[in-house]
């Protein structure tokens, strides 16, 4: 009994990592960077959260509608100020620096604003826990919108992407910018647009992740980032199918990891898992095949 | 015409050793007429050990041309070897020059063989899936020492990853690794001359590297690997040798560091991907390829955080801005064509631009 | 004379595709040998299957008596093939010498241990090795460009570098893809001169793909031509150039 809910447990964690690795995945895609900042974007997204619903004593749902308005913004600040310049640099590892400059500055914000103490997060969700096989089972009602949450995004984004004008634009974006161009679209719009989906989508997951860990510090985002990144590179950075897969792997493989190995080693399983997998698949799950043409 | 351009090579590497000694002089001179505060005292080996670490990862961001986010696991590699053996074998080589000498060379070893068998597999991935599995190689590094218990008693060596407990030492026995606690106790043997040589034995290694037929195939596989394997280059080999040779001098970066401390431990903070990423940032800073744009950079960035100490709170944050200013101005294409247009003399730019 | 290389049904498909079927060439040794074709003929990806960047679907490749077959690009380099690409692939961030010294890489060879410490052997072959570059260089007058990074060169002069490396690699066999690429009518004359300096000079087997059809019928020997991955037609260039099969495939109906 005590593995499915481990599973279950996972499967949340899971859907959490899926919904952050989906902001990495679009903005990769198009943008063809690592937004290293991504992962504190979540941390802004929880802390908005935090002041609006326990400092200022705000209803739930005006917080998160406030962290998900703040983020996208912020997200579409940094793509102008921080990324735009450099998206002809003569090295892609310029845009890398810069995002990991764009983390440091989130995170030090961050520290000035609220300080380095952990600061309590009070769930924002209301949703009754499920009992199930007697009240062996016990599905916590954070556990269940995280996941109806991440099965309803992973709908609503394949949807846009594939019915909508603009989700159509992303797709030709990132196969080729300058045909793109050519064919009138409107190539900065377009990456303005993926760099705001991915930032609320950020928003989300920290208002997830907060609820169900609920501990906030400026450096809360980091890890969870990087660990939804490793997701997305190991279902396929690009593919959002590949997200979903990555996230939900991972985040069951964590916790079962920590269940039955060892906590302390539960990382170090996760990266493994995901060394193998590249080997194996140099390009994760759902990635495409790049053959230089010769 | 070519010895023309040999003496360049050798101009343009002495006036790399000439900064790193006049540095060094400098540094000697104040602290022998106490000019220096404490707090920069201090810094002294932690600076020479970031030169090290940001010098050997240029060999295999800026020459080999691949990225890497692990540099950090191969120096925490090297820190625990190093000073596993310092601890080991303190009081059976008691002159602590010879015992530190050799625990760089094992430091070293070790990084360069944890290098080599990382190398092996994933050299063949490219880009950010490179990247991404070199920093996950770091994180589990770190992982698996911080589980890592190693005692010592007159029947020999006990090794666990449970507990110390479980190690079944006798009474006399003593805990070298304990787990997360790490290693205590390590010799303090890094002083500042070593650091300094040190690091001119890395610029040695890697600057005659680069200048030397190995390095100019290690450059052609950056350069255009399709071509090199059409000339007959051997690209597993190259790659191999930048990537080991890089962890090796990593692993020597992290002997030094943890002959500075007399408690070593694998946290985040040291030996995880932030402290990876510090040092690329480094090395982009300072000009990818560019080993002397690396040792400034290096020097620079670790200093700028204490020199803006008086601002407190305020001194990461500016830390970051200052970080995405410079690379907006160094790397921009609108920035480097307004720059060219209104630069006053083309001294501005030598120090900004890459080579 | 004895064939230097000799290829046998040579065929690959990608996915469903066939892009070579049946190819098969005989090259003596020292023949100026062309191949030429349409857009899309298969050209390249004859080259690319001679030089192992594809493994072959069916098909025996023979060099100089000796199977290679499947083998890796560098050992077809070093049983004896050098080529240079369509698209210039020149190590653009070295010097101009060094490009043509990564080419004598397996011939003049010195430790790590050398190179790091400066050892005697270091400074007896680094000089051997420019005293070969320079006289390379200067078969493509490329000597007074030689500190020049390579991606400064001009157009012509990239491509003529690429040849330059390749040579030093000894090859027995030169491939050159589409040599006059981008270049003047002048340029080209010269290019053609060069060929054949470099033919008689280095005792070379030369297969190249080209385009300009005053340098084909002007150096080349013989002629294989591609259409759709498959041979078109083959025989002493004049003869093949009059086909009328030929002129079709080129100009269209």
């Amino acid at each position: 009994m005590s593995f499915i809910s481990y599973l279950i447990n996972g499967i949340s964690l899971g859907s959490v990592y899926a919904i952050i690795a989906l902001g990495y995945t679009m903005v990769y895609g198009i943008a063809k960077m690592l937004n290293f900042a991504h992962g504190d974007v979540i941390m802004v997204g929880g802390f908005t959260i935090f002041f609006a619903v326990s400092m200022q004593g705000l209803p739930p749902m005006i917080g998160i509608l406030l962290a998900v308005v703040l983020c996208t913004l912020l997200g579409i600040t940094i793509e102008y100020i921080a990324y735009r310049p450099l998206r002809q640099a003569a090295s892609s590892l310029a845009v890398l620096i810069t995002a990991i400059g764009v983390s440091y500055f989130l995170q030090n914000m961050a520290l000035l604003i609220f300080g380095a103490n952990t600061k309590a997060f009070t769930s924002v969700v209301t949703v009754p826990a499920i009992k199930l096989a007697e009240g062996q089972i016990i599905i916590s009602g954070e556990t269940i919108v995280t996941i109806i949450s991440c099965i309803v995004i992973m709908i609503g984004l394949t949807l846009f992407i594939n019915k909508t004008k603009a989700g159509q634009a992303m797709l030709a974006v990132s196969e080729d910018k300058g045909a793109a161009q050519l064919m009138g679209i409107n190539v900065n719009g377009t990456i303005s647009l993926t760099f705001a989906i991915g930032s609320a989508l950020a928003a989300i997951a920290g208002m997830l992740l907060c609820s169900a860990y609920p501990s906030l510090t400026p450096y809360t985002g980091s890890m969870p980032g990087i660990k939804a990144f490793v997701a997305a590179v190991f279902g396929g950075i690009g593919s959002i199918p590949g997200a979903l897969i990555g996230g939900i792997v991972l985040g069951v493989i964590e916790i079962l990891g920590k269940a039955y190995i060892s906590s302390q080693m539960a990382d170090a399983i996760v990266f493994l898992v995901l060394i193998v997998v590249l080997l194996v698949k140099p390009t994760g799950i759902l990635g495409k095949k790049i053959q230089e043409k010769v | 015409m070519k010895g023309l351009k040999l003496s360049k090579n050798v101009k343009d590497n002495l006036i790399t050793y000439g900064i790193v000694i006049l540095a060094y002089l400098i540094m000697e001179i104040m602290i022998k007429t106490g000019h220096i505060s404490s707090l920069l005292q201090g810094l002294l080996v932690p600076l020479c050990v970031y030169v090290i670490l940001a010098v050997s990862l240029n060999l295999t961001v800026g020459i080999l041309g691949e990225l890497s986010l692990g540099h950090a696991g191969f120096m925490c590699v090297g820190a625990f070897a190093g000073a596993f053996f310092s601890r080991y074998m303190q009081d059976v080589i008691e002159v602590s020059l010879l015992r530190f000498v050799i625990a760089i060379l094992i430091g070293a070893l070790s990084a360069g063989i944890v290098g080599f068998l990382i190398g092996m597999p994933v050299l063949r991935l490219r880009g950010d899936y490179l990247a991404i599995v070199t920093l996950a190689f770091g994180e589990i590094i770190k992982n698996i020492i911080n589980v890592l218990y190693v005692g010592k008693d007159a029947n020999g060596l006990h090794f666990s990853t449970k507990d110390s407990m479980s190690l079944g030492l006798m009474e006399d026995g003593d805990v070298i690794i304990n787990g997360a606690q790490g290693i205590t106790g390590t010799p303090k043997d890094a002083t500042f001359t070593i650091g300094i040589i040190l690091i001119i034995i890395t610029l040695v290694i890697v600057l005659n590297l680069i200048h030397s037929r190995d390095g100019r195939a290690i450059m052609s596989i950056r350069d255009n690997l399709i071509a090199a394997e059409s000339v007959g280059i051997n690209i597993t080999k190259y790659k191999l040798m930048a990537f080991s040779v890089s962890a090796a001098l990593a692993g020597m970066a992290g002997v030094l560091y943890s002959h500075n401390l007399s408690s070593l431990m694998a946290t985040p903070k040291n030996f995880g991907y932030n402290m990876s990423i510090m040092i690329l940032v480094f090395v982009v800073l300072g000009g990818i390829g560019n080993i002397r744009g690396s040792i400034i950079s290096a020097v620079i960035l670790t200093l700028l955080p204490e020199l803006l100490r008086g601002l407190s709170n305020y001194r990461m944050l500016i830390y970051s801005i200052v970080l995405i200013v410079m690379m907006l101005f160094n790397w921009s294409p609108k920035l480097i064509n307004l720059r060219k247009k209104y630069s006053l003399k083309r001294l501005l730019k030598k120090t900004g631009e890459v080579q | 004379m004895a064939a230097l290389l000799e290829v046998k049904n040579l065929g690959i498909s990608f996915g469903g595709l066939r892009a070579v079927d049946d190819f098969e060439v005989t090259i003596k040794k020292g023949q100026l040998y062309g191949l030429i074709g349409p857009n899309g003929a298969g050209k390249t990806t004859v080259f690319n299957l001679l030089t192992g960047v594809y493994k072959p679907s069916e098909g025996i490749i023979t060099l100089d008596g000796v199977n290679i077959t499947g083998l890796k690009t560098i050992e077809i380099n070093k049983a004896g093939i050098a080529r240079t690409f369509q698209n210039i692939r020149l190590f653009k961030e070295l010097s101009v010498i060094d490009n043509v010294k990564v080419g004598l890489h397996n011939h003049y060879k010195y430790s790590t241990v050398e190179g790091i410490f400066r050892l005697p052997g270091y400074f007896k072959m680094e000089k051997a090795m420019t005293e070969k570059a320079m006289e390379l260089l200067k078969v493509f007058e490329l000597e007074q460009e030689a500190d020049y990074l390579a991606a400064n060169l001009p157009y012509g002069k990239q491509r003529k570098l690429e040849i330059a490396r390749a040579l030093a690699t000894e090859p027995k066999l030169l491939l050159l893809d589409e040599p006059a690429a981008g270049m003047n009518p002048n340029e080209t004359r010269e290019l053609m001169d060069t060929i054949r300096f470099v033919r008689d000079n280095f005792d070379m087997t030369i297969l190249l793909i080209e385009h300009d059809m005053k340098l084909v019928s002007g150096i080349c020997e013989e002629l294989t031509v591609l259409n759709f991955g498959r041979i078109l037609a083959k025989g002493e260039t004049a003869a093949v150039l009059n086909d009328p099969q030929v002129i079709t495939a080129y100009l269209g109906e």
